[in-house]
């Protein structure tokens, strides 16, 4: 086994292009590339012409790394920070207590990932062998990947444009040797961009359980969730429920409970009513999660008996429910 | 526009601007949006004209912070007219946002990298902010097509610098660090950190819990050597103020004045003001 240490030796040779793409440009890797109106007197013309078209070559090799996995599922938001990340893990840590499952934590957000600090393991490294990458294994039944892994150093900024992100999404999709699994939980940057239209396609052949989407109460976060559905619709993935974070907090001093982030427009309930969505539950707001998802230890485990746990509990066994799985 | 001509330097656009700055953060919703909203109604209560530009494509938030919902945007000869809002402060206030141009705000941008990128050269090119004392530029999390052509389209405009926020937590702060690595990458100047979300004070029993953890922001600015603009505490009113802003008869810049987040900020900008004396390009 050789250790990888340099995430930017181990990628596939990227193609560079002689100036920016232009406007209303087709898309390098698109199959009319080269070919668009605006491609005529493109400097670019020659490189992108000479790019391999068609289906791509890479899906049915996908399909086969991933033949092994019984559900796939994505964690959806168009929001950022409403917890995408914190539920992954707790779906993990909820999921891989039950030893005879095997479970698979794959971290698409590559400009910021945070699933090792969360699972506790940032400073592990990827093993390359004969079978591809080995996954980095928080427990016996828990792996994980994620870009953090490879970096030179923890606070390396990947300054990368989309279809260097997507090559590596590939790369996580077709090289790493995942095994047999159980369930394999994708966690995604926020936004509707190259990531998601990736994920997506990529995995198009081998199928996708579907999407959990987390969001929080409040309507400024709502307004993107929207965005994401919207999203889920027009790709076609299956919305397995939506989850509410963050709603409501307890004071550990009085026990009074405040509203942090109010759903004046009611919340996701509100809006799973409007567009015909499992409402999956609320989960409360705790300090405690957040200082387990610092320390990468479980809050399932620590605190059993909060709020919160059973929340958890109750959201992840809706979710089974949802993927045809008791 | 051919490559001679874009050498000539900064955008038409831009000429009459005074300064530039951006919000960024690695970490999605830390209060990107929400400090941009905030130093824009402070600067705008402190007499000055401002200009907010909201780069976040697949998820504009500014349109709603600003109670500006369902408003559009129009072409004139000098490019696209930003939306105004309504003050009696004596400053300006205009927005420019993708949201404008959606006609369902349930709509997705879906895009790939390059529209992105076409999307944000018109922004900078193509808006006719007119006379401006401030442009403040709204980010998306991470470090990536966004990023890079902002960076790209601003080489010649002398940005005075970035604004970075961050939440006090390590699982925060890890990927904000990310960001100030990409800031001294491509030469932005860091005016400085904001801790946002730091701490709560509970109104029931006045007792502060830190939801959030707490120092994060502190601990980050001075690792990088870069200034430590101060923390803003969790506050359910000003979230309560965005959400029902248009229930009301005064604008938001005037119901801001009342808010006890002014206070806070009018102090941070200050700050940042005079520290623009030093590093601006006044000088």
């Amino acid at each position: 086994m050789t250790e990888i240490a340099n995430g930017q030796q181990i990628l596939p040779p990227d193609y560079t292009l002689k100036e920016p793409e232009p406007e209303h440009c087709p898309g390098p890797e698109s199959e009319n590339a080269g070919k668009g109106d605006s491609c005529q007197g493109c400097a670019n013309k020659e490189v992108c012409e000479s790019l391999p078209k068609g289906p791509d070559p890479d899906l049915p090799l996908i399909k086969e790394n991933l033949a092994n996995i019984k559900h796939k599922i994505l964690i959806l938001s168009g929001k950022g920070g409403v917890g995408k990340s914190t539920f992954t893990t707790m779906l993990s840590w909820a999921l891989s207590a039950d030893e005879d499952l095997q479970v698979g934590a794959m971290d698409l957000d590559i400009c910021g990932p945070s699933l090792p600090h969360m699972l506790g393991c940032v400073r592990e490294t990827i093993h390359e062998s004969n079978t591809g990458w080995t996954p980095v294994y928080v427990t016996d039944n828990l792996a994980t990947m994620s870009i953090q892994y490879m970096l030179p150093d923890t606070d390396s900024a990947i300054i990368w444009r989309g279809s260097k992100k997507n090559a590596l999404i590939k790369k996580f999709l077709k090289d790493v040797d995942w095994d047999y699994l159980d369930y394999l939980l994708i966690d995604t940057p926020p936004g509707t961009s190259d990531e998601h239209i990736s994920i997506n396609n990529y995995l198009k052949e081998s199928q996708i359980d579907g999407a959990l989407i987390v969001t929080t109460p409040q309507e400024v976060a709502l307004l993107d969730v929207r965005k994401e559905i919207n999203f889920c619709r027009k790709a076609g993935i299956n919305i397995l429920g939506l989850v509410e974070n963050m709603s409501g907090f307890v004071c550990p001093n009085c026990k009074g409970e405040s509203k942090i982030f109010k759903a004046t427009t009611g919340g996701g309930k509100a809006l799973c009513n409007e567009l015909g969505i499992d409402f999956l539950g609320s989960v409360p707001l705790d300090p405690r999660i957040g200082r387990c998802c610092e320390t990468g230890e479980s809050f399932l485990d620590e605190f059993p008996d909060s709020p919160a746990s059973t929340a958890i509990l109750e959201v992840i066994e809706s979710l089974r429910d949802a993927v045809g799985d008791v | 526009m051919s490559a001679e001509t874009e050498l000539l330097g900064m955008p038409e656009s831009l000429k009459d601007i005074k300064h530039i700055i951006l919000v960024l953060s690695g970490k999605g919703g830390v209060g990107k949006s929400s400090v941009t909203t905030q130093t824009a109604l402070t600067l705008c209560l402190k007499g000055y004209k401002v200009g907010v530009l909201d780069i976040d494509l697949t998820g504009p938030s500014l349109p709603r912070m600003f109670g500006l919902e369902n408003k559009q945007v129009y072409q004139a000869s000098k490019g696209w007219i930003p939306v105004s809002v309504p003050t009696t402060s004596g400053g300006e206030l205009k927005l420019m946002s993708l949201g404008f141009l959606l006609d369902d705000r349930g709509n997705s941008v879906v895009w790939r990298g390059p529209k992105k990128s076409a999307m944000i050269k018109q922004f900078i090119k193509d808006v006719d902010w007119g006379d401006l004392d401030y442009l403040i530029i709204d980010t998306p999390p991470g470090t990536s097509d966004e990023h890079i052509s902002i960076a790209e389209e601003l080489r010649w405009a002398a940005p005075d610098g970035a604004i970075i926020v961050t939440t006090p937590q390590g699982v925060a702060t890890a990927d904000v660090r990310k960001e100030i690595n990409f800031c001294k990458k491509v030469n932005f100047n860091i005016l400085g950190v904001i801790e946002n979300m730091s701490g709560f004070i509970c109104p029931h029993c006045a007792e502060c819990t830190d939801i959030f953890s707490r120092g994060g922001g502190f601990k980050l600015a001075s690792e990088y050597n870069v200034p430590y603009l101060g923390n803003i505490p969790i506050d359910p009113t000003f979230v309560e103020l965005i959400e029902k802003q248009t229930g009301f008869k005064e604008s938001l810049v005037d119901l801001y004045k009342d808010s006890g987040l002014y206070v806070i900020f009018s102090k941070i900008l200050d700050n940042v003001l005079n520290g623009e004396v030093k590093s601006g390009t006044d000088q």
